[in-house]
């Protein structure tokens, strides 16, 4: 009994100095990506992922002299699977809340884009609590979209929520939804501007209350990991001054998505 | 075990329940409206007549509910314009119809079946008895033997009421907030697996335990005449 | 008949995965059975209340719930377990989760089964086995669980067909079984019928195939049986 106790003893601190030494040093990160958010990540037919928080991540990766992985997750299990260590940050265009900043920390934003609602065309919805009554709006569940419309139009409208983005496209392609919330960068690359969406356009202001959409979206890591989330703001600074980052960034859209305007 | 996120969430749960309380009711109602023709039908000698319900019930029960599922709600899209010409796209426009037409067909092959096995079990003698009175198929169906059959069949059609219960979960992958929609938004707003998906189950094994408790009372009932004949033991005689 | 678009590779991998994880889940499903009934028939009393339980809890809780519990909620077990023990990450990967749910699912269902199925064996059989001299485990071994085979085979047989339909629950689980990749298909051809059509097909022919196999199996454990 002794003797077991002594090894069970050994094996625990062999395996928390183990456990324990990975923490100084980030030679190899791994980065959680969703690859269902077009433009911002997706999945290619031949199975790599693309998009721009792929290439930001190595971007950043890059700058931080870091090897990086990427690992699919998909966006329900996105933020526990970051606690349970699957991943080490979150590269997924998530909106920075005061609601996900209790579980995760947050680093500055890398880009920030406007929430736009999207309706069929020729449907005449307005969006105001008269024009909404009664309309489904489609959205993708557990994001800033979702919290929006809940709290501010919970009341008038039926709200339907999906496991992706990409699944929202497919109803309201289909008739099933009146109307789409998203983020209009998204939305106008991941659907508007490809044969599917041909029927449907922006209508509406662009949203951008701190109260609902936070400040932008931003790369998640975990609350122990401070020194991780230095190193990704030090990079970010460092894509943005080198002009890394405006490539990347006109690769994708030919407007500025960053937080302040590029120099 | 975060029990605060849990009471926070029961009136989404309470709304969950009540949407599955409704796909499950309409289903059974409408499956076994729809499994009584299907079975009486294939009981005909004709291969003409029995291939129908044969192949029906064949497909239903040989593919998992959640394709026959994805093939209504998903598939209708790709039937938009011959939906609408009929004036049929607004039930499949919604998720509710789509899941209670999937959740129809699908129990009705089941029930049919079981239908099927217990009229195939009706003893002979009272069919000869039925015929001997001059009583045509219909009458014979309606008065001798249907009402035995249902009997028969009560405790595999509990079963299958158990089964459509469970089944009715997959409800929740094309957008509906059944027992299991709720847990799912719990999940996704509070990040709490457990919590969220072990109230739902709990609720679905509360159901499960009601529909026991109320099949067991009816096999009492109308099982009673199974039941062997116990003598009662002598009250004992004090020493 | 389209050539669907050339996705039919593409679908037919799935199968592949669809299959794979069918017949792991079957092996998982079979030892936990095993195991299930020999709890439940034992004399331990602590046994059978944690068979008890086992079988109650899986036959009251939708698959699909369990599989979400396990999926999201395991991984957090896991690692909290592994923090306590000192290991690193350990992933559970959709493949894993989906398998190790179904097998746990259809275990409740195979101790039934077997429970069924043993207690079905014929007495005077066992106790010749003892008559003459064979330890328990030998009448185990050797007499109970060769004859309990024709009992359990069409519940086995049935079980079995459950679990083949149950493993299309994996795609929601993100898993790239073949109803995962006719949701893919589907979407990019905007055309979800023709590939779910094509899918419950492809069901179709592993339950005929199964219905074949079981049958013949079933043939040849009556052999030599007198029949009614």
């Amino acid at each position: 009994m002794k003797r077991l106790a002594t090894l069970f003893a050994f094996a625990l601190v062999l395996g928390l100095a183990v456990g324990g030494a990975q923490a100084k040093e980030w030679k190899t990160v791994r980065i959680g990506v969703e690859g269902a958010y077009p433009p911002f990540s997706w999945v290619d037919p031949d199975g790599t992922l693309k998009g721009f928080d792929i290439d930001i991540a190595f971007a950043l990766c890059k700058k931080m002299g870091a090897k990086c992985t990427l690992v699919q997750q998909d966006w329900d299990g996105m933020i526990p699977a970051l606690l349970a260590r699957k991943f080490d940050a979150i590269i997924a265009s998530m909106s920075i809340t005061d609601k996900r900043k209790k579980k995760v920390a947050f680093t500055n934003p890398y880009y920030n884009t406007p929430a736009k609602f999207a309706r069929r065309k020729g449907s005449g919805i307005e969006i105001s609590k008269a024009g909404l009554k009664g309309k489904t709006v489609g959205v993708q569940r557990a994001t800033t979209h979702d919290d929006f419309i809940t709290g501010e139009f919970g009341d008038e409208v039926t709200i339907k929520r999906y496991a992706t983005q990409d699944d929202a496209y497919l109803d309201a392609e289909a008739g099933r939804v009146d109307l789409l919330l998203a983020d209009s960068v998204a939305m106008a690359d991941g659907f508007l501007n490809t044969p599917a969406g041909k029927d449907w356009e922006f209508v509406g202001p662009g949203f951008n209350d701190p109260k609902y959409f936070g400040h932008g979206a931003g790369i998640a890591v975990r609350k122990q990991t401070n020194d991780l989330r230095e190193m990704f703001n030090k990079a970010l600074d460092g894509i943005v001054k080198d002009g890394t980052y405006a490539r990347i960034m006109h690769k994708y859209f030919d407007f500025n998505i960053y937080v302040k305007p590029l120099g | 075990m975060d029990f605060e996120i849990i009471l926070d969430s029961l009136p989404l749960y309470v709304h969950g329940l009540w949407m599955t309380v409704q796909l499950v009711g309409l289903a059974l109602l409408f499956g076994i409206c729809l499994a009584i023709p299907i079975a009486l039908l294939h009981t005909v000698r004709n291969p003409l007549v029995w291939v129908f319900p044969w192949a029906y019930i064949y497909f239903f029960r040989g593919t998992p509910l959640l394709v026959q599922m994805f093939m209504i709600y998903h598939g209708a899209g790709q039937f938009r314009a011959p939906l609408e010409a009929w004036g049929l796209w607004p039930i499949f426009r919604e998720a509710y119809w789509c899941a209670i037409i999937a959740f129809t067909l699908n129990t009705a092959a089941y029930t049919a079946e079981i239908i099927r096995g217990a009229i195939e079990q009706t003893p002979f003698g009272e069919i000869e008895a039925a015929r001997a009175f001059g009583m045509s198929r219909l009458t014979m169906a309606r008065r001798i033997v249907l009402p035995s059959a249902f009997r028969r069949a009560l405790p595999a059609y509990g079963n299958e009421v158990i089964f459509m219960l469970h089944g009715s979960a997959v409800a929740s992958v094309i957008t509906l907030v059944d027992l299991l929609g709720a847990g799912r938004i719990v999940n996704s707003d509070y990040h709490a697996p457990f919590e969220s998906y072990v109230t739902a189950g709990a609720f679905y094994l509360g159901c499960t335990f009601a529909i026991v408790a109320v099949f067991k009372q009816w096999e009492k009932r109308w099982h009673a005449y199974l039941r062997p004949r116990v003598e009662k033991p002598p009250a004992r005689a004090p020493v | 008949m389209p050539d669907l678009y050339g996705y039919l590779p593409f679908i037919l991998q799935g199968m592949k995965l669809t299959v794979e994880v069918a017949v792991l889940s079957l092996i998982v499903s079979v030892v936990l059975g095993m195991m299930g009934a020999a709890a439940k028939l034992s004399s331990v009393p602590l046994a059978r209340l944690i068979a008890g339980v086992y079988t109650t809890i899986i036959r009251g809780v939708p698959d699909l719930v369990l599989m979400l519990l396990i999926f999201f909620g395991g991984q957090i077990l896991l690692n909290d377990l592994g923090d306590a023990l000192g290991w690193g990450y350990v992933d559970v990967s959709p493949f894993v989760a989906g398998t190790l749910t179904i097998g746990f699912i259809l275990g409740a269902y195979m101790t039934e089964t077997f429970r069924g199925a043993i207690l079905a064996v014929s007495r005077g059989e066992i106790e010749a086995g003892f008559a003459f001299g064979m330890s328990a485990r030998q009448v185990f071994f050797r007499i109970t669980l060769p004859l309990m085979v024709r009992h359990a085979l069409p519940g086995f047989g049935n079980n079995w067909l459950v679990l083949a339909k149950t493993t299309a629950l994996v795609s929601v689980i993100g898993l790239q079984d073949m109803v995962f990749r006719a949701g893919q298909a589907g979407g990019a051809t905007h055309k979800p019928f023709t590939f779910y059509f094509l899918v419950a097909l492809l069901y179709l022919v592993i339950t005929a195939v199964s219905d074949i196999a079981l049958r013949w199996a079933d043939r040849r454990s009556q052999a030599g049986v007198r029949r009614a």
